[in-house]
């Protein structure tokens, strides 16, 4: 077989504009941010080649709700940002997961809060992902710590988003985000692809946009089509009329938090290294697992059996996949580069809470393997 | 057809407290939509939050009840996305030119061809009465006891300056009028501005002692004057009514198609 795959030497950000791209992308909409900008620059380029739609709004917010609007006409849409833009947007975030409009937004991680350190890598947004806009929810957040995963998790993030007629959010960070290095474009097939799930009804039969199918999806009808129907971020029917009745209040919160939680193991992604017979698990994601599968691998050669589970999907938290995977383990280190934010969420899943320990840094600077030696030497009873 | 074939029954009844001129300003619109013979699948209604944005709900195109003050930016993406449809956002003056000025700015600035209407009743109603940047110095409200300080937008001027190349203002109370230049805003192929005057007895009429909806509309009436007219002339006090701007300037879609075009070409 000849080797016609495309090979290319990218920053992890172009990694993500490629799996956007692989997945349909039709129309972005975005506010210049660092560390993300070079998504919004390259998506600049590359959309008008497709036929597709590229926007510069006049803030974060307006861009978060032109990809709402645009989605609404039957189109794959993202938008890109970091911290202070991801505050921004929350409020149109939650309009997206009430109204149920498919979309992306890439939040490529940076130190907070407010303006924090717009150039150094930070994971602080975990909590932010899944409780940034208001009331309750659910939410789906990927990561990835390199760019084949990046551009395979972007990919995901659309199927899903279209899957479960929801915002999906791709965290990324700094670290990744701007590092370079090699990514292989699959070909056209290789990656499944999930199109919008259009209404087969015709246009003199009543079509309901809010009312889920027996598989709880919700079959969707372009705006500008023959259906005419009501969007709105009120409680609302299964026409998308505002009611505040209690039963139907409470039957959409259920199914919008149902939607996902209750395919928790459909939408879960983790990757397992040298997992099978560790006796120390390191739990990470994002830039920070680079460095702990790093010394997993040189502790390896020393005889030492460390582990690491990567975590590529945040939320919902895989904590059964945790609860399972760290059953044996003498302990679990969470590496990460916040305050705890995994680790608080792998306590609470996993048997023993107590032998849950955090290898951290939150100073702009990438947690090293040496950082986490550091702790795990501890850790193990054996010093620093 | 008829102007209740573009309404959607099941809404009914309204939201709109007895009198308030928004009714009035749904039925100019509807009108102007009939006399143009646009298809009700060409278009869509994009609202924010307020009395004036519960308008969406009511009519029977594609419609997009959003978030307040970002109607114009949903606008946006659903126009880009589909230049073929038709866009109208309905907004109150909050809505519109407080917390969504940023976005009525820039929607002017790119020329999108959208039609901006703005329902100014200078108050906002939904919250129960507290002023708005419309409302201007003097006022009684909820949030304003002692009188408003703050000096308001003049919307047509805004809209001017920020780059709309169709703007206008009527009022509730010249009803025909108001359809008359809604037509001429739809048809406009770029941003559209139209400023109607609206009356809330609720909020506004009654804290400042303007009476009930008759004794407003009279008031929307006897305070404004068409351009060009010998009234407005002798009393420049009084509010100009009419198209102020109506000029062809490139469109934001048209012109983003040329990009697509030089993009395809390289």
């Amino acid at each position: 077989m000849t080797e016609t795959k495309k090979i290319r030497f990218v920053q992890g950000n172009e990694a993500c504009v490629e799996g956007a791209m692989y997945a349909g992308l039709d129309f972005f909409a975005g506010y210049p941010i660092t560390p993300s900008t070079e998504i919004a620059e390259h998506l600049s380029e590359r959309l008008p080649r497709n036929g597709g739609k590229f926007i510069q709004m006049e803030d974060e917010i307006a861009s978060m709700c032109a990809i709402v609007g645009a989605s609404l006409t039957g189109n794959k849409v993202m938008t890109a940002t970091s911290g202070p833009g991801f505050s921004l947007k929350q409020e149109a975030i939650g309009y997206a997961c009430m109204a149920e409009i498919p979309c992306v937004i890439a939040n490529v991680q940076r130190g907070g809060p407010s303006t924090g350190n717009p150039t150094h890598v930070s994971q602080g947004d975990i909590n932010q992902a899944r409780w940034g806009t208001h009331g309750d929810h659910s939410i789906i957040a990927l990561t990835a710590s390199n760019h084949q995963d990046i551009f395979e998790i972007t990919v995901d993030a659309f199927n899903l988003a279209e899957t479960y007629r929801t915002p999906v959010i791709l965290l990324l960070d700094e670290a990744v985000g701007h590092m370079r290095e090699k990514l292989v474009i699959p070909e056209k097939g290789e990656l499944p692809i999930v199109d919008r799930l259009r209404t087969s009804l015709g246009k003199d039969v009543d079509y309901h946009p809010y009312l889920p199918r027996e598989d709880g999806r919700l079959p969707m009808s372009d705006f500008g089509g023959e259906h005419r129907y009501n969007v709105t971020g009120l409680y609302h029917d299964m026409w998308g009329f505002p009611s505040n009745n209690p039963t139907v209040v409470n039957q959409l919160l259920r199914h919008i938090v149902d939607k996902i939680e209750n395919n928790i193991h459909s939408i879960t992604r983790y990757k397992e290294h040298y997992l099978e017979d560790a006796q120390y698990i390191l739990i990470s994601y994002g830039s920070s697992a680079r460095s702990a599968i790093q010394l997993a691998e040189d502790r390896r050669k020393k005889g030492e059996k460390i582990g690491v589970l990567e975590l590529q999907s945040i939320w919902p938290f895989p904590s059964e996949v945790i609860r399972e995977k760290c059953a044996r383990a003498r302990a679990v280190l969470v590496v990460e580069m916040n305050m705890g934010q995994v680790m608080a969420q792998v306590k609470a899943a996993v048997e023993k809470p107590k032998r849950v320990f955090l290898a951290n840094r939150f100073d702009g600077k990438l947690i090293t393997p040496h950082d986490i030696k550091s702790l795990l030497r501890m850790v193990q009873g054996r010093g620093v | 057809m008829a102007v209740k074939d573009y309404l959607r029954e099941r809404f009914f009844p309204h939201m709109w407290c007895p009198g308030c001129g928004h009714g009035t300003i749904l039925n100019s619109l509807l009108r102007a939509v009939e006399e143009l013979g646009l298809k009700k699948n060409d278009i869509v209604m994009t609202s924010g939050i307020g009395c004036s944005a519960r308008i969406s709900g009511y009519v029977d195109f594609h419609s997009l009840h959003t978030i307040h003050g970002r109607a114009l930016a949903f606008a946006t993406g659903v126009k880009l996305s589909r230049p073929n449809l038709n866009i109208l956002v309905p907004m109150g003056d909050g809505d519109a030119l407080a917390i969504g000025g940023n976005h009525f700015i820039h929607a002017a600035r790119r020329n999108i061809d959208i039609t901006a209407i703005v329902m100014n009743n200078r108050i906002y109603g939904m919250t129960g009465g507290q002023f708005s940047p419309l409302s201007g110095p003097g006022i009684k409200a909820t949030t304003a006891p002692y009188l408003t300080i703050d000096s308001p937008f003049d919307v047509v001027k805004l809209a001017t300056a920020a780059g709309a190349s169709f703007v206008a203002r009527s009022t509730a109370y010249h009803a025909r009028e108001s359809t008359e230049i809604l037509k001429k805003a739809i048809a406009h192929k770029g941003f559209s501005v139209v400023e109607i005057l609206s009356q809330c007895p609720t909020h506004y009429g009654r804290k400042n002692k303007e009476g009930d909806a008759v004794a407003m509309l009279e008031v929307q009436k006897n305070n404004t004057a068409k351009i060009g007219s010998k009234a407005l002339a002798e009393n420049p006090n009084l509010i100009p009514r009419g198209i102020f701007v109506q000029e062809e300037r490139p469109e934001y879609c048209s012109e983003y198609d040329k990009i697509i075009q030089h993009a395809q070409q390289r």
